[in-house]
């Protein structure tokens, strides 16, 4: 019985040693995989033991870790909670992170190659490693005003440095308490996760960057940027009638006033965009063709990611159209689709001569010492429009804010270019409320995209007359720091 | 192995088994120390005691072994012990964890583990020492080749009687007599091999005669297939009845392997993996939990809430990485079942890769031990009895570390030794008290078997 049982043991021999091997594969090939994955506990656990740095809004922590004295040891705090929630998003034992504490997750726990240096500092000092800090680019009284213009209502608001790119504002009602999911207590967690979740309001959405919406006219700062750089000029004329005949179509596209848009049915490009002529921008469209006007909204950042790390929503301009539709679309229906972000990049780049920068929201890493470890330097993304195009565009929008739709954004005694729009997605819910703008039109610092959903009429009106005001108290709000 | 015409006089290696049992007590000390130097800070005040106690109990057990089984292989015993203190510590470091608050693992308060563990071990070593005295010489038991396997068969049954059995875990595994609760598929497992040894002593020439010759295996005879077709019926039956796959994989690996050592035919190998590989396939396509194990096993991170346990437990062994957090200072407590069915996983964490490969070879070892126990009896009876042993302690070791290690699907199996668990402890302790019987018999100077004709061809070195 000797030889299997010889066998036998061989055979167990070489099990274990699979058993070995394996493990050894486990331990230390696949562990950091494994420890890497957002749902392992552990790494949570750990991060949780060291001081998590703080995320910084004009030289105050809206998110910072707090000693405490239960196992987790440090309890992340968002001293203002709502107003920079969709900015800080949540660190939460249970459901993980969001947004900058997410993006910026391996800077905040200090694992971060950039901190690499101090890390080592750390363990020769036998100081405990704490996190790098992360500063936004904020700015504190324009969030604040975009969230009281925005009240109670839903909506959203982006003010951008039309210069650089950087974030100025922005917010999204309704919002949210970072906090009750950061909490110690996992029953309150779980309580604060169950009553966002199930909000049909849904708070937690990111209105600003994530979601997309029909942008209405506020898409004819596109269509008009398309037609001057063919060869349009503001003075063109182009057929404005009551009524537009939709090619290949029994219907027809009516002005919302139901007015032709000049005497005889015709007007100028100027006079189109100050008071939102449907038909004359259909025209446009037309004349111009869907391809011409989809690389135009192209170079202004239509159908690409802006702010990746954020996980920002891709605004639309569809392919492939015909007649009608692209009639539609040159007024922002159809399938096009907007961020308020990248309305605002819009109005931004008309803003910057044309050069459309790239939108960034966070302005320095820091290390714990508080020191700069890198910085966000300004990119250009594209030339949307010419520097004589992007003139001419702004005159015309000053035009829309003096004497025009948008009136409830001028300013005393500073210029200020915009465009009312207000658009469906469908018509059994009400329509959104749109407003985009800069200031000052002669020396442009900021640029605003407000959204405010379920306007009550659906003209253009209540584009100015509901968003308009929140973007001057924006604007006011930036120029005035 | 070397042969030589003339074999020395084994050392009796007490000498040694002394030096090595105090090495395992100071090594089951000293994690317990460090288990309460890392959760707590503090050196635990009952330190002197639990040495004393376990140096107590591990002398008793040497004392046992001198006057009764002096001429037993010396390292058994430690190895054991080092594995018995290892889990008490790792159980006792667990409890600290769920009595720590917050409770983030969702574990409620219970009971701590630990002291009714140790009370276990001293029941263990009860049970070793009395092992060691009444069965003065293991052949007795091949008189109870047949009471046994009726006994085993009635212990697996047990769970399933109406008002007895009861559920935990989803596995119908355990009985109750007032406020006992105990698990009689270990027992059953022990009984089973002294049945099976038994059996097989008697039957294996018939069972060697070769019947039809199919694609160069010589299969056995149809009339002879009774026995493993009635293993196979009753390991299916506890995959079914008791919805449990371990003890199922286990009882008729065991039983196939020690059919083939006794009979030396390729064949019977042939066969029981035909008939597992069968009941496997079956078992997957019919049950939700083994599909579950299945799956897991596969991808386990393609649902990570219904593949919890695995996945938590890879976690914990990534965690620990190379040398591990340290005693005391991880969160084996996140992986579910860690004072039993995962315990494996909280010393891939604690101790890191290094301290799980000491565990996993002190096993090898001691499996090695059993299955030289086995090379060098003469006697038949003794050799498969050992045989099986070994194998039984091998092939649990390997269904559960291979499974909490995704190296195999998970199988609800204790790990030996190490797990939280009084029927399983107790019982391994009476297994390894068999094994050191039979190493006594197989080491003393004057075989009092006559030798068998088989083994007088097979002169071995020891």
């Amino acid at each position: 019985m000797n030889t299997p049982l010889r066998r036998v043991s061989v055979g167990f021999m070489l099990l274990f040693f699979a058993l070995l091997a394996n493990i050894t594969y486990v331990q230390a090939f696949q562990a950091d995989e494994l420890n890497a994955r957002q749902d392992n506990r552990r790494v949570v656990l750990d991060e949780y033991s060291r001081e998590r740095g703080p995320i910084i809004v004009a030289d105050t922590p809206v998110a910072r870790s707090v000693s405490t004295e239960d196992e987790f040891e440090y309890l992340r705090q968002y001293p203002e909670g709502p107003l920079y929630a969709h900015a800080t998003g949540y660190y939460s034992f249970l459901f993980g992170r969001a947004a900058i504490e997410r993006a910026e997750n391996d800077v905040l726990a200090g694992t971060d190659d950039r901190l690499f240096v101090r890390r080592l500092v750390d363990l020769v000092t036998g100081r405990e490693p704490r996190g790098g800090s992360v500063k936004l680019t904020l700015d504190p009284a324009a969030q604040r005003a975009a969230y009281d213009g925005l009240g109670d209502r839903k909506g959203a608001v982006v003010a951008l440095d039309t210069t650089t790119g950087a974030i100025l504002a922005m917010a999204s009602t309704p919002t949210y308490d970072p906090s009750p999911l950061a909490s110690h207590s996992l029953d309150e967690q779980q309580a604060a996760w169950d009553s966002l979740t199930t909000d049909p309001n849904r708070p937690m959405l990111n209105r600003a960057i994530a979601q997309t919406l029909p942008p209405g006219s506020v898409f004819k700062i596109v269509t008009s940027a398309a037609a001057l750089e063919s060869g349009y000029t503001p003075e063109t004329v182009v057929p404005g009638p009551a009524e537009y005949d939709l090619p290949q179509s029994t219907r027809t596209l009516p002005n919302q006033s139901g007015q032709p848009c000049g005497p005889g049915g015709e007007t100028t490009l100027t006079n189109a965009l100050r008071i939102s002529c449907n038909t004359a921008f259909a025209y446009i469209g037309n004349d111009l063709g869907g391809d011409a006007l989809r690389e135009q909204a192209e170079r202004f950042g239509y159908n690409s990611q802006p702010l990746p790390e954020m996980n920002a929503a891709t605004s639309v301009f569809p392919e492939e159209l015909d007649e009608p539709q692209t009639a539609l679309a040159a007024i922002g229906q159809f399938d096009v689709r907007a961020t308020p972000l990248e309305i605002a990049m819009t109005s931004a780049a008309v803003a910057n001569r044309g050069v459309l920068m790239r939108p960034y929201l966070v302005e320095e890493i820091l290390g714990p010492d508080l020191a700069v470890i890198d910085q966000t330097q300004p990119s250009e993304l594209s030339q949307a429009v010419s520097a004589e195009t992007a003139r001419d565009l702004t005159a015309m929008m000053v035009d829309v804010v003096e004497n025009g739709t948008g009136g409830n954004a001028a300013i005393p005694g500073i210029p200020v270019a915009g465009k009312t729009g207000t658009a469906q997605s469908a018509s059994d819910r009400p329509p959104y409320a749109w407003f985009t703008s800069f200031a000052p039109a002669d020396d442009p610092r900021v640029a605003v995209a407000v959204v405010i959903e379920e306007a009550g009429e659906n003209t253009d009106i209540s584009g100015g007359r509901l968003a308009a005001p929140v973007a001057r108290a924006v604007m006011e709000a930036v120029l005035g720091s | 192995m070397s042969e030589t015409s003339d074999p020395p006089t084994p050392r009796r290696g007490r000498g040694i088994e002394l030096a090595l049992l105090l090495f395992a007590v100071a090594i089951s000390v000293a994690a317990y120390v460090s288990v309460d130097i890392g959760a707590l800070g503090r050196v635990p005040p009952d330190a002197l005691g639990y040495f004393g106690g376990l140096a107590a109990l591990a002398g008793v057990a040497h004392v046992a072994v001198r006057l009764r089984a002096p001429y037993a292989d010396p390292t058994l015993l430690p190895l054991v012990v080092t594995l018995n203190g290892l889990g008490l510590a790792m159980i006792h470091r667990i409890d600290l964890a769920r009595a720590g608050e917050g409770g983030l693992a969702g574990a409620g308060l219970e009971a701590a583990a630990a002291p009714s563990q140790l009370t276990w071990m001293v029941v263990g070593v009860g049970l070793f020492v009395a092992v060691l005295v009444l069965v003065r010489d293991y052949r007795v038991l091949a008189r109870f080749t047949y009471t046994a396997g009726f006994l085993g068969l009635v212990l697996l049954l047990l769970p399933l009687v109406p008002g007895l059995g009861r559920e935990i875990n989803g596995a119908q595994i355990w009985i109750r007599v007032g406020p006992l609760s105990f698990q009689p598929g270990e027992a059953a497992k022990i009984v089973l091999i002294v049945a099976f040894a038994g059996y097989l002593v008697r039957t294996r020439d018939a069972l060697a005669l070769a019947g039809r010759r199919v694609l160069g295996v010589d299969l056995p005879r149809a009339r002879d297939l009774g026995p493993i077709l009635v293993v196979w019926v009753t390991a299916l039956a506890i995959l079914v009845f008791q919805r449990d796959l371990g003890p199922s994989l286990l009882l008729f690996g065991i039983f196939v392997l020690m059919i083939y050592i006794a009979t030396e035919r390729v064949s019977w190998l042939v066969l029981g993996a035909l008939l597992a590989v069968l009941g496997g396939l079956a078992a997957n396509a019919l049950f939700a939990h083994v599909q579950v194990r299945v799956d897991g096993w596969l991808d386990p991170f393609s649902d990570t809430d219904r593949f919890f346990q695995i996945v938590q437990s890879l976690y914990g062994l990534a965690y620990g990485g190379l040398l591990g957090t340290g005693l005391g200072q991880g969160r084996p407590d996140l992986v579910p079942f860690a004072q039993s069915d995962f315990i494996v996983a909280a010393f891939g964490e604690e101790l890191g890769l290094t301290g799980l490969m000491a565990i996993i070879v002190a096993y090898g070892l001691l499996a090695a031990r059993g299955f030289r126990t086995a090379l060098v009896q003469r006697d038949p009876f003794g050799k498969l009895l050992a045989a099986g042993l070994a194998i039984s302690l091998a092939l649990q070791v390997f269904i559960v570390v291979g499974g909490v290690t995704r190296l195999i699907p998970l199988t609800g199996l204790t790990t030996p030794f190490l797990s939280q668990g009084g029927s399983s402890l107790v019982m391994n302790w009476v297994l390894v008290a068999l094994l050191v019987r039979i190493s006594d018999a197989t080491r003393r100077p004057t075989p009092p078997a006559p030798p068998t004709d088989e083994a007088v061809t097979q002169v071995v070195k020891l």
